[in-house]
């Protein structure tokens, strides 16, 4: 599951991320990291067993969570599977299947955006 | 059956024994074609117009052919609508939209009206022709991006520092690729296209085998949105997918070996777009098979790779063709003529000069210089910008007169490597000039090192640069 870390000017400063996988001992992958001096913005990738506890354990250290739900939705009646996203997903939501159909696995989709743009036929949106 | 099938039966049965069972092979493709566009007639209003320009949704059509026929391309984009083209006009028409026409005329005696606005579906038309100069390429070379930015092109989203590759094509099921001495398809064979029958008017505009294309034409009232579909690539406008479709008869073994082609003997390049000159360095060669596996080496590293075109569409269309042939309702023409199996495409000649013929000698200096003698050279040879090299002169960063100003007024001292500015945008040798002003509009600067094979060899300013666009345009 993927979940979104939004750190202010306080929460910032401490290890917070490192405390939180020494105490948990979840593993977390960081798909994606904005850290400035004041504020940043995490994108971790976690055990959806786990991730209950994670979030948990981040709010404790006053780290603003939530889980990314709203993921990119594909238009299959746009879609003419020319596969011009394959490449581009930084995450590889988007594969070719056997019968050469674009398919989409929005489950690790982190709300990047970048695909959106690369549609010719506007097929893919991020909603709300 | 399909060219799919067929490679499946060859291997089975060989070239020989293939050609006698099989009759029919059929191909396909779906992909962008930019070259495409309509001929459209409006019929005559009363009082009639001499329509001198034409706007369809406010997509500039071409006049020039008589009064009231005008040319729709399919890249020519909207005056209003964003993200709007040519393209989708003809996709509106098909799905049986009403479009805003909008004509300024030339006022004759006797076409007297000035000017005319309303609306019109695809049956208020007389005609609705597509013709599409370049269409079906044979093959196409796929795409890559070594330069430090995204860039935005007709081959899509290119990621920087070779981030990823695009092709286009559909490889082994390609018609021409099925037909590769044009033995088949030539001027007046019918074909699918865009859901109707059309024709093959004869070789298309640029074919230069094996990157073959075709010139085809179709009645675009019998056309269905399901293979005519408008797309738009950001940063580069709008375009047509077409799809198409050949039958070709296995009139003998060769015929049959030929329809036998395999994506691994369809060989491309993979062209750098990260020069903006029309002959663009190859970044590797690579066959078919291993662009439609999804993923590359270039560099040692592994790079992801998007197709544009659609095979699950050209397949459909390949298939679509079989239950047609079968039931007669798509009847076989052999070509009235033969389209060119040679062919050279040339390119446009224009007067902009090259960075090497117009660069200046570059006053190289290395990162321990003093800032006071690099204000000195500044001085002494009239430079504003001294690059900064390091062993075997390779460019480490460059240093502005603005930078010296900066560190006067500080009253700071030292080295030039202090103060240099260390991401430095270049130039090459065999960079147009015109290209040179765009990266200095881009980045804001005024000068660049000229680099070869890492070395500088000199220094190109804005003055050598309007210097010689000045000259082109004279």
């Amino acid at each position: 599951m993927m979940i979104q870390l939004r750190f202010d000017v306080k929460s910032i400063r401490k290890p917070t991320l490192a405390r939180t996988i020494i105490e948990t001992g979840v593993l977390l992958n960081i798909i994606k990291a904005g850290v400035e001096a004041r504020r940043g913005e995490i994108i971790i990738e976690v055990d959806d067993k786990r991730a209950e506890e994670v979030m948990r354990k981040f709010r404790e250290y006053g780290v603003d969570t939530s889980k990314i739900e709203r993921v990119v939705e594909k238009d299959d009646e746009l879609c003419v599977h020319c596969g011009a996203c394959l490449s581009v997903c930084p995450v590889e939501v988007f594969t070719m299947s056997e019968e050469r159909k674009v398919a989409a696995e929005p489950k690790k989709c982190t709300r990047c955006g970048v695909c959106i743009d690369v549609c010719p036929f506007s097929a893919l949106s991020l909603p709300g | 059956m399909t060219a799919i099938e067929m490679k499946e039966i060859i291997s089975e049965l060989g070239t020989d024994k293939a050609s006698e069972e099989v009759d029919v092979v059929t191909t396909g493709t779906f992909g962008a074609m930019c070259s495409s566009g309509a001929f459209l007639n409006f019929g005559h209003a009363d009082p009639p117009i001499k329509m001198k320009r034409v706007w369809l949704n406010d997509v500039e059509a071409y006049t020039g052919i008589a009064a009231v026929d005008a040319y729709l391309g399919a890249t020519q984009l909207s005056e209003s609508i964003s993200n709007y083209g040519g393209a989708h006009v003809l996709e509106d028409l098909i799905r049986g939209k009403e479009i805003q026409l909008k004509a300024d005329g030339y006022v004759t005696d006797c076409y007297p009206r000035k000017e005319i606005a309303t609306e019109i579906g695809l049956e208020d038309l007389n005609q609705a022709t597509m013709v599409n100069p370049r269409n079906s390429y044979q093959r196409y070379n796929a795409a890559a991006n070594s330069s430090g930015r995204a860039l935005h092109t007709y081959m899509s989203a290119l990621l920087p520092n070779l981030g990823n590759v695009t092709y286009a094509g559909v490889g082994s099921l390609s018609p021409l690729n099925n037909d590769p001495e044009y033995r088949t398809i030539g001027i007046g064979t019918r074909i699918f296209l865009g859901g109707a029958k059309g024709y093959v008017m004869g070789e298309g505009t640029q074919h230069s085998p094996p990157f073959g294309t075709l010139m085809v034409k179709g009645d675009l009232k019998e056309m269905s949105t399901e293979w005519i579909r408008a797309a738009f690539f950001p940063g580069y406008g709008s375009t047509l997918f077409v799809g198409i479709g050949a039958a070709i008869p296995i009139l003998d073994a060769e015929m049959a070996k030929a329809t036998g082609i395999r994506d691994e003997e369809i060989v491309v390049n993979i062209i750098d777009f990260g020069v903006q000159r029309r002959d663009k360095p190859v970044v590797r060669k690579a066959n078919y098979a291993e662009l439609k596996s999804g993923k590359i080496e270039i560099n040692g590293e592994e790079v992801r790779v998007s197709p544009l075109s659609s095979y699950y569409n050209a397949k459909k269309i390949a298939e679509e063709l079989v239950g047609m042939v079968k039931t007669g309702e798509f009847l076989l023409s052999a070509p009235v003529g033969k389209i060119p199996q040679k062919a050279v495409t040339k390119s446009l000649r224009h007067g902009v000069k090259e960075v090497k013929s117009v660069m200046c000698n570059a006053i190289i200096i290395s990162g321990d210089t003093s800032i006071q003698e690099a204000s000195r050279l500044m001085v002494e040879n009239n430079a504003t910008h001294l690059p900064v090299t390091g062993e075997g002169d390779v460019l480490l960063g460059i240093v502005t007169s603005w930078d010296i100003a900066k560190v006067v007024a500080n009253g700071e001292n030292g080295d030039v490597s202090k103060i240099m500015t260390k991401k430095v945008v270049t130039s090459m040798p065999g960079e147009t000039v015109d290209i040179v002003a765009k990266k200095m509009e881009q980045y804001g600067i005024s000068a660049l090192p000229v680099i070869d094979s890492k070395r500088v060899i000199g220094l190109i300013t804005s003055e050598e640069v309007s210097k010689a666009l000045m000259e082109a345009r004279k």
